[in-house]
């Protein structure tokens, strides 16, 4: 077929179809919903969630993986642009600090014999289990928009997209685990978050090739 | 020269086909001419030409919603046409050796075809559905409005259009599975 013919054919095309980012957001939305609902509905939230806001060692929880969720989210909006670059590895160093300075401050205040508890914790098989769970309503709602994107690399699109699921997932997680120390936490949840970004990368290359 | 297209895009962006097909033939141009000293340098067959713009074209229409209309349109299309000249080279066999005697037979064949035409477009085509490729073809080759292949059809221009642009997937798919 000659290519004026094939010029012709997609200039009669003209359904024009949501920007990419739109699309990307509603299925973050969705996807949220879902595993909201899916938490709520088996393990729920922990019962002394005001109380438990008061105290440094939860707040620091929550802050550290809202801010690799916003690297993440960052990250996937870039990726799904075939001209879009990840973030500079040095963005992921600022959650590290938190959790690394928040860590120290552990090992200062509490009485080595209590270290060990503290890091093996009393959830971990559980986090291990619901993390990765959780996580799979958002991955999947955003594997498919990612379907709509142009990702120059459908790997790293791919393990981007596990990696907001997973920081979603963590964080809903998070109000529901007991185990709030940062040494429980620098362990347990980058060890339930990388099978979701394993696997996503290995989802992106079957489903993000275009 | 940049600007141009991107005002073209934008224009196309909010119904302008007019805009559209001028820019589209600008890229098609400006493709043929990149591909092609590509492909004479890596000493690969200038036949496969066509079938790369073609493809590359494609993928600009179906993957235009992921420019950010507030960015110039010239990285966006090289990235596009970069992403889709490595994976039809990959696809070619870039990374294997070739024997100079396994394609001196193909180098004697004269390329008959029109210089302008995609062979993989034409063949890829016929192993659209029939509904699909008619639709196409009469849009493409015959040059017909989606309202005039409608009343062929015996149905409504939007079933035309939607018809149409799922062909154009097919295509784009078809295309992704070319192996050499």
């Amino acid at each position: 077929m000659k290519t004026d013919a094939l010029i012709s054919a997609l200039t009669a095309d003209g359904k024009k179809r949501s920007p990419a980012p739109h699309v990307l957001i509603t299925a973050v939305a969705i996807g949220t919903i879902v595993s909201v609902i899916a938490l709520l509905a088996t393990i729920g939230v922990r019962d002394d969630l005001a109380a438990a806001l008061l105290t440094w060692r939860f707040d620091v929880k929550l802050v550290v993986i809202a801010l690799a969720l916003v690297i993440a989210v960052c990250d996937a909006f870039r990726l799904i642009r075939p001209t879009g670059r990840s973030l500079l590895a040095s963005f992921n160093t600022l959650p590290l600090a938190v959790l690394a300075v928040a860590m120290i401050t552990e090992l200062v205040l509490s009485p080595v014999s209590t270290w060990a508890p503290k890091l093996i914790g009393t959830n971990a098989l559980l986090c291990l289990v619901v993390i990765p769970l959780l996580s799979l309503p958002v991955l999947i709602a955003l594997l498919i928009a990612m379907r709509h994107g142009a990702p120059s690399s459908a790997i790293s699109a791919g393990a981007s997209a596990g990696r907001l699921a997973a920081c979603i997932s963590a964080f809903l997680y998070g109000l529901h685990c007991f185990d709030d120390s940062p040494l429980f936490v620098a362990v347990w949840y980058p060890l339930a978050a990388l099978p979701v970004v394993a696997a996503a990368a290995f989802a992106g290359r079957l489903t993000l090739r275009w | 020269m940049p600007e141009d297209l991107s005002n073209l895009m934008r224009a196309a962006n909010s119904g302008d086909a007019d805009s559209y097909r001028v820019l589209l033939t600008a890229l098609a141009a400006r493709l043929r001419g990149t591909v092609r000293s590509k492909l004479a340098h890596m000493n690969k067959d200038p036949q496969d030409v066509e079938d790369i713009v073609q493809e590359t074209l494609l993928a600009i229409h179906l993957k235009r919603h992921t420019w950010d209309e507030t960015a110039p349109l010239e990285p966006w299309v090289r990235a596009i046409a970069h992403h889709k000249m490595i994976d039809a080279l990959r696809r070619r066999g870039f990374r294997e050796h070739v024997n100079i005697d396994d394609i001196a037979d193909e180098l004697r064949t004269a390329p008959t075809s029109d210089p302008s035409a995609s062979s993989d477009c034409a063949r890829l085509l016929k192993t659209l559905p029939a509904r699909q490729r008619r639709i196409i073809e009469a849009i493409a080759i015959e040059g017909r409005s989606a309202r005039e292949v409608a009343e062929v059809f015996g149905s409504t221009e939007g079933a035309i259009r939607v018809a149409l642009h799922r062909s154009l997937k097919a295509l784009a798919r078809a295309f992704r599975e070319v192996r050499r």
